[in-house]
């Protein structure tokens, strides 16, 4: 056991990798998907042993071949590390027996091995993301996912789906370029491409200033808010939620974007640390503008949207604003409040893609005026959808709200008095797009279409009624994700100011 | 009572409507039993109350801290005086409406009743969650929890007006708290550290008179639920909502949720010396009186029955957040017992309302022209409630807006003496037309309608609580006892 303990932060990440050769060879959906559900599932169990081993002894380093870095790559995982991990994982497991039936009814049969094995594939490089500390490695394990995730999306029913996935290949592909030129310019001045190695070099006082650090970082920012799409780099955003298939909106929503911003905290706060990203370079006000652009662009974009996964993609990208609002904040408290509201963001909006996926399954169609009436035909997903909706406005009692209150108390602790005011205001233009579908959903008569729905089966039931139950729960009880997020921010801002 | 110490029944109070409401939803297939369970959670919900006004009046403090959510923002339950009254005032009246929504509902037919009733269960247990709040955040939970829950109740009727006053009801309830009430409770724990009520405040002490007075202006408008102009118009909207409704929710549990506020944060966040220093208050007293004096000409001028009462409901509730404002001992006290007075004379009166309407489909004022004569009871109860509303004695009425003038006296405020007695001029003149209508005017010639008194289950409410009215003009002792702490206990 303890000889396998030592290996667990490999194994989160060959385990998918393997897994991913594994279904490629099954022959059909349904033993694609039974793979899949196993491997999936061990993936929550490694990342909480992992969480339990740093908060038990601290940060864990693992040496890739037993080479020690810089030379060698080596795997890492601290809290926030950790944090993320356990994040992924438990939205991956928990999607998958949703999977099987949304899947079944969106995907053609002999296209649906390719879906688990690009499924896995993507997994695999979010996890690898997550816990590598090198910095090339990272921009491997970026491929990855991204690659997997063009073929996750093209396999949409709709053909807009390959319109979709051609523009995010595009975009994406930019942001990884930049994203590696930065790596490349960092490796030049520093000769490191292990993340703790260059942070260390780059604290040297005589580092703080030269052109090519700066040029890394502004290469960095702008290829991860690509990937993580800040605004105004989204624009293959609502088209790759909305044409992709359910299964892979409600994965991508809840994972992709969230990791992309781990990586943005990961280079702003441990790579380059405090003093360049927010002292020498203005990060804090490019952010803050760009995340209250998000905040309220995004949101009223979101109201005027008829198609709802669509609606749904434009509300992340408002969400993603108030989480980088939070990197932006860069004190202890805004800081939690962002890194708490990935997770509080990752349940919601998966739970609320989940119930588009049920609709999407019954119904067919996720257009606003197709689900007239649907309210009462299936309650229990609507239910979820509703819950969803009022943990986006920050209702207390949801998670949303515990993410507000951390935003809001750090822009105080600036004394940025107008940005309490506009976090607040823009959770109310949340309360208009839910409240548009609430109005509906219960107030129109039902077409014949929906009169015949029901709510799906406990098998997608179950997954959204979990997530939802757990956005509620981390509205109370937060000690296991605002209380980590608050000593990972506490690390992140401590450790090398 | 029931053998459960303080503690525990004060946390059975906050639950248990919830579990109410889970049987009702569980036994929607037999009305019958569905309404039982509804009158059984009633019941048990006051006597669970009840059974702590012993303990409270003798000085006990019922107090139980669930969890941390946000390091110095516990979920946290405590009875004190004030919200045992809010409490009491809610769970009682839950009893009695209750029986009056069986008998309108099912006079009337209506759809949706299941979800009818779990939603007004889950709002009553908003409202003792509310009034048994420790803190702030508490208190903000089930502020929200209580619009949320009666959302569905006020778009019950599902055509294009009621989503209409849904959306308005919304917008204005959620925004006003969003945009003003949280950022005052952001402020309040920046400032003070804590969102805990306290006697005396927890404000520091010597803030400066321009930022107390903007922060009471926070708390004054983003209680939206107070329905201080201008942020009223949500009250009228809400009136689409069935009569029981209205009856309860936008006459009692909901409103006087946002004057009990407005009191609490007064009493126990502000404290009464920093609110009365350099006169951070005295804007509020001007505000107050003004939205008595224009929700009452309002009223005047709206011939819909329910709307009237609605404007009434809006100039009322100022007198509370005029005794908030004017902050002395008699004001305040006189202020929590207005919630009392109020709501038994304003539930009478949409009692009546919707009995009129079960019984004669009549909803304007101009068409009640002799109805006392078809309906007596209810014409009678209508003018006691009126009576009581006004301030005459021997209804309960008088003793609040006495109290409330003799503070705003102490506090100097001798105009407030005369906006009071306009108010109730202007009370008189909307309420007692509509009773002489319906007794001494025969009914239009075209009016042939045959119809009785509504069905006992409506008229019973009716005269218990029309006879409330009458016992708490004698039961003010009592309230003036059990309110006596709020302004006495010194800090600590």
């Amino acid at each position: 056991m303890s000889a396998l303990e030592s290996q667990l932060p490999i194994l989160q990440v060959i385990v998918p990798l393997v897994g991913a050769v594994l279904v490629a060879l099954m022959r059909g959906g349904r033993s694609a998907w039974a793979v899949a559900l196993v491997i999936t599932w061990t993936m929550p169990v490694i990342s909480i042993l992992l969480m339990r081993k740093v908060l038990a002894t601290g940060p864990i380093s693992y040496h890739l071949g037993g080479w020690a870095p810089p030379i060698g790559i080596e795997y890492r995982v601290d809290l926030l590390a950790a944090f993320v991990l356990v994040l992924v994982s438990v939205v991956g497991a928990a999607l998958m027996p949703f999977a099987r039936r949304s899947v079944a009814s969106e995907i053609d049969g002999d296209k649906q091995v390719w879906f688990y094995t690009m499924y896995l594939l993507c997994l695999a490089g979010l996890l690898g993301i997550t816990i590598t500390a090198d910095a090339f490695n990272l921009f491997v394990f970026l491929e990855i996912s991204s690659l997997a995730t063009y073929v996750l999306i093209a396999l949409g029913r709709d053909r807009r789906a390959l319109l979709a996935a051609y523009q995010y290949l595009i975009m994406g592909t930019i942001g990884a370029t930049f994203y590696v030129i930065g790596v490349g310019l960092l490796y030049l001045v520093t000769g490191s491409l292990n993340i703790y190695d260059i942070a260390s070099r780059l604290a040297d006082p005589a580092m703080q200033n030269p052109r090519p650090v700066m040029a890394a970082l502004a290469f960095i920012v702008v290829g991860i808010s690509l990937k993580l799409a800040l605004f105004p780099l989204h624009v293959w955003l609502p088209g790759a939620y909305a044409h992709a298939p359910s299964f892979a909106s409600a994965f991508l929503a809840g994972t992709a974007t969230k990791v992309a911003i781990y990586v943005l905290i990961r280079f702003a706060f441990s790579v380059f640390g405090v003093a360049i990203s927010f002292e020498t370079l203005p990060l804090t006000e490019v952010l803050v503008v760009l995340s209250l652009a998000a905040m309220f662009i995004a949101s009223i974009i979101a109201v005027f949207e008829t198609n709802l996964k669509r609606m749904l993609a434009y509300s992340s990208l408002g969400q993603v604003g108030y989480i980088t609002l939070g990197i932006a904040l860069a004190n202890t408290q805004g800081l939690t409040g962002g890194i708490v509201h990935l997770l509080n963001h990752a349940l919601m909006k998966t739970a609320l893609f989940m119930a588009l996926g049920a609709i999407a399954y019954r119904l067919g169609s996720v257009k606003l005026d197709a689900i007239a009436g649907i309210g009462r035909r299936m309650p229990w997903t609507m239910a979820v959808f509703v819950l969803g909706g009022m943990a986006l406005v920050g209702v207390p009692g949801t998670a949303g709200f515990v993410s507000k209150w951390y935003l809001a108390i750090g822009a105080v602790e600036k004394g940025w008095w107008p940005l309490v005011f506009a976090i607040l205001i823009s959770s109310l233009i949340a309360v208009v797009y839910v409240g548009r579908v609430v109005e509906v959903a219960w107030f129109r008569e039902p077409s014949p279409a929906v009169e015949k729905c029901t709510d799906p089966p406990l098998s997608m039931l179950i997954p959204m009624l979990v997530l939802t139950a757990a956005t509620i729960y981390f509205g109370i009880d937060t000690e296991a994700s605002a209380g980590m997020a608050l000593k990972a921010a506490e690390t992140l801002l401590g450790g090398l100011k | 009572m029931l053998g459960l110490s303080p503690e525990t029944t004060m946390l059975a109070a906050v639950v248990l409507p919830f579990i109410g409401a889970i049987a009702i939803a569980f036994l929607h297939r037999s009305p019958n039993l569905r309404e039982a369970a509804t009158l059984v959670t009633a019941v048990l919900l006051a006597a669970l109350v009840w059974s702590l006004a012993g303990p409270v009046m003798a000085g006990a403090r019922p107090d139980v801290a669930l969890i941390e959510v946000v390091p110095g923002l516990p979920l946290a339950f405590k009875v004190e005086p004030l919200g045992l009254m809010f409490a009491l005032v809610a769970s009682t009246l839950w009893i009695v409406n209750s029986i009056y929504s069986i008998g309108y509902m099912r006079a009337h037919d209506e759809p949706r009743q299941t979800t009818f009733y779990v939603c007004f269960a889950i709002a009553l247990g908003s409202a003792v969650g509310l009034a048994f709040s420790r803190n702030l955040f508490t208190l903000f939970l089930f502020y929200e929890l209580l619009t949320l829950s009666t959302y569905p109740l006020v778009t019950h009727n599902g055509d294009r007006k009621a989503l209409i006053g849904g959306r308005i009801y919304l917008m204005l309830l959620i925004g006003s708290s969003m945009v003003l009430l949280l950022p005052a409770i952001i402020v309040t724990a920046f400032l003070s550290g804590t969102t805990e009520f306290t006697a005396g405040g927890i404000l520091p002490k010597g803030l400066d008179a321009t930022i107390v007075g903007l922060l009471l202006a926070l708390y004054a408008f983003g209680i939206g639920k107070a329905a201080l102009m201008p942020l009223h118009f949500w009250l009228p909207s809400a009136m689409v909502a069935p009569t029981p409704v209205s009856a309860l929710l936008h006459a009692v549990a909901v409103v006087k949720a946002g004057v009990f506020t407005v009191l609490k944060v007064v009493i126990y966040v502000f404290g009464v010396e920093t609110l009365t220093a350099g006169g951070a208050r005295d804007w509020l007293v001007y505000f107050a009186s003004a939205t008595l004096i224009a929700a009452s000409l309002v009223a005047l001028t709206r011939q819909n029955l329910k709307a009237r009462l609605a404007y009434s409901t809006v100039s009322q509730l100022s007198y509370v957040v005029l005794a908030a404002a004017i902050a002395t001992s008699s004001s305040l006290i006189g202020g929590g017992m207005h919630i009392v007075m109020h709501a038994a004379g304003k539930i009478t009166l949409f009692f009546c309302a919707g009995a009129i309407y079960v019984a004669a489909h009549k909803t304007e004022i101009g068409e009640l022209d002799g109805i006392g004569r078809r309906m007596p009871v209810t014409m009678a109860a209508f003018f006691i409630a009126s009576l009581s509303i006004i301030g005459l004695p021997p209804f309960g009425g008088v003793w609040s807006k006495w109290l409330i003038g003799a503070g705003a006296l102490d506090a100097g405020f001798a105009f407030v003496v005369g906006v009071l007695m306009v108010s109730s001029l202007l009370n008189v003149a909307y309420l007692l037309p509509i009773v002489g209508r319906a007794f001494f005017l025969p009914p239009k010639p075209d009016d042939h309608d045959v119809h009785g008194e509504a069905p006992l289950a409506c008229l019973i409410p009716i005269v218990i609580t029309a006879t409330l009215c009458l016992v708490l003009f004698f039961a003010a002792g009592t309230i003036e006892e059990l309110l006596r702490p709020l302004v006495t206990a010194r800090p600590g």
